[in-house]
């Protein structure tokens, strides 16, 4: 479940770099309200990068990063909207590593 | 009179900073720590403002504008991609592990944190090594910045070398008697001051040519400059748009000073409260600063051969007293920049050569001393090198970012891949600097490989040698394989 949940997020990731630059204007000269609207794509991209990466700071971080076993709480309720179970799988991923 | 005025409110300026950096010094512990770390107390305004300040050089204001001028604004594509996407993504994925690692450990240095692990002066030594090397001429180039800066803006007044110096002298004392915690406060005045003056500047032009949709039509109505708008051109191919991308976002986190942020959060919460405004800040900044250039291009702005954009269209649109403000700020930038590199440089000096090569019991207090003597060697060095100063700013620049991000990949792959031995990650460094190295230095060597550079060519073969040599050597007994997984996260 964890390990699902990050592949989730590696895809978002990989996705908010490779639309950044809109590839599918390329070669496109449309001007709206005085920018190209390849520009406009751009900065409508990064403010939805910040609204995602909040969402990751509340939902996910230290996903991939921290190995605290099970019960020894992060400290600051990152985990929250995880319940025991996907804690335990958590833990267990941890123990299948060499 | 516009002489005197531009200098005072330099003057002021550095008075100001100055001010800020004694009150720094009064709340300074006399230790390493503290001086390199303002003893990993900093909040998010703070951090947010020192990290983003010290990616504000010469780079953003001179060279960024100067590029976007002459090349058009997808510029603003790549540097948004490098450093609000790619940079904000290794915030977490280096930065916030080499946090974890700081604390538990208490780490000041990359080289540090890796020679720990591996259990190796060498590597200490080596990545401190490679970091320094890359350092000094990107040093050197913000002082060549801010000399041509001063020089322009005061007619040749003040000469390039006077210029130059002058910042060296300013920076060197502020450094050495503010350290971390000043430099890190007077990064929020100068990047909060800067994206306010860019966005000023930029609405004073667009007032005084008629708006966004004029300065446009303008572009899209000369000959010179009608494929501006379209995206992509001869120059902005996918391909170089995605290695300059990627390469000088990976080197962003490479860079001593920026990657040393990382062990300097107050607190988690700082961290995630920064990786989330970055991608904003970015834009923010990028599209004003960058559009002004672009849009300079089509205003009939004549440029003289060799000075700054930005500068010559602010002379040309808004009052003296406004230009000077806004360059002032932008030396100030790349003050900001050289003193944290300035500093970063020195504690990678002391602690990753000086104290396991020379003198390993060196006392916290003389450690303390010895980071602030590097920091004036470092400088001065730096100075006399930028009077011979034979490349343009956007080569060096471009360089080191380069340079650092062949460091990148290998120290991944060490913070999350327990198999990695000393002998992969030693190679995988060696292997990828000697390449990129060459391609700068030796015509046998090619710059670009089907229109990929070498940097991001290097980074690949770096990523690669690391990964074989460690499947095919076995880890010395010594290495501490576990502490980059074990318990991370637990306060």
């Amino acid at each position: 479940m964890r390990r699902l949940e990050l592949v989730g997020w590696i895809a978002v990731a990989v996705v908010l770099s490779a639309l950044a630059i809109p590839w599918f204007l390329w070669g496109d000269a449309t001007v709206v309200a005085g920018l190209p609207v390849w520009l406009w794509w751009h900065i409508g991209w990064m403010g939805l990068a910040s609204v995602v990466f909040y969402l990751f700071t509340r939902r996910a971080w230290g996903i991939g990063i921290e190995t605290e076993p099970e019960g020894d709480s992060s400290g600051d309720g990152t985990s929250n909207g995880n319940g025991g179970t996907n804690r335990s799988a958590r833990s267990a991923t941890n123990g299948d590593r060499p | 009179m516009s002489l005197a005025l531009q200098l005072g409110i330099i003057v002021g300026y550095l008075l100001l900073a100055l001010a800020v950096g004694l009150v720094a010094y009064r709340l300074t512990d006399r230790t390493a720590e503290d001086f390199y770390l303002a003893s990993r107390t900093v909040g998010t305004v703070v951090l947010l403002f020192t990290t983003f300040a010290t990616l504000l050089s010469a780079f953003t204001f001179f060279a960024g504008p100067n590029i976007a001028y002459a090349q058009g604004p997808e510029w603003i594509l790549v540097m948004g991609l490098m450093d609000g996407i790619i940079f904000a993504v290794l915030w977490y994925v280096i930065g916030y592990k080499q946090w974890l690692l700081g604390r538990r450990y208490e780490y000041v240095t990359l080289g540090e944190m890796l020679g720990d692990r591996f259990a190796s002066r060498r590597l200490r030594g080596l990545v401190a090594g490679v970091s320094l090397l890359w350092l000094f001429p990107y040093v050197m180039l913000q002082q060549v910045g801010a000399g041509t800066a001063l020089e322009a803006l005061t007619e040749g007044a003040v000469p390039y070398a006077a210029g130059a110096g002058l910042i060296t002298v300013f920076m060197i004392l502020y450094v050495v008697v503010a350290g971390f915690r000043g430099i890190a406060w007077t990064d929020t005045l100068q990047g909060a001051f800067m994206l306010v003056a860019t966005w000023v500047a930029l609405l004073w032009v667009l007032a005084v040519v008629g708006g966004p949709g004029a300065a446009t039509d303008a572009l899209a109505s000369n000959e010179a400059t009608a494929e501006f708008l379209s995206l992509g051109s001869a120059y902005y191919t996918p391909q170089w748009m995605l290695s300059t991308a990627i390469t000088i976002g990976f080197g962003v986190a490479m860079f001593p000073q920026v990657n040393q942020r990382f062990f300097a959060a107050g607190s988690r919460t700082v961290l995630k409260r920064s990786f989330a405004l970055w991608p904003i800040l970015c834009v923010l900044l990028f599209v004003p600063s960058f559009m002004l250039g672009a849009w300079a291009r089509g205003l009939d702005v004549a440029i003289p051969e060799g000075e700054n954009v930005l500068p010559v269209i602010l002379a040309e649109y808004t009052p003296v007293w406004f230009a000077a403000l806004v360059i002032a700020g932008a030396m100030a930038a790349m003050m900001s920049s050289s003193d944290s590199m300035l500093l970063s440089g020195s504690s990678y000096f002391t602690r990753d050569l000086y104290r396991p090569f020379v003198d390993r019991n060196v006392s916290d207090r003389r450690e303390d001393l010895l980071a602030r003597v590097g920091v004036v060697v470092f400088a001065t060095a730096a100075f006399v090198a930028s009077l011979w100063n034979p490349a343009t700013l956007f080569e060096l620049g471009d360089a080191a970012f380069s340079g650092f991000a062949q460091l990148a990949l290998p120290v991944l792959v060490a913070l999350y891949w327990r198999r990695t031995t000393r002998a992969g990650i030693t190679a995988g460094i060696v292997c990828s600097q000697g390449f990129y190295l060459s391609s700068l230095f030796f015509a046998t060597v090619p710059s670009a490989y089907a229109g990929w550079t070498a940097g991001l060519v290097g980074m690949g073969l770096g990523l690669l040698v690391t990964v074989a040599v460690s499947l095919i050597t076995t880890p010395a007994d010594d290495e501490r394989r576990t502490i980059y997984f074990d318990g991370l996260g637990a306060d």
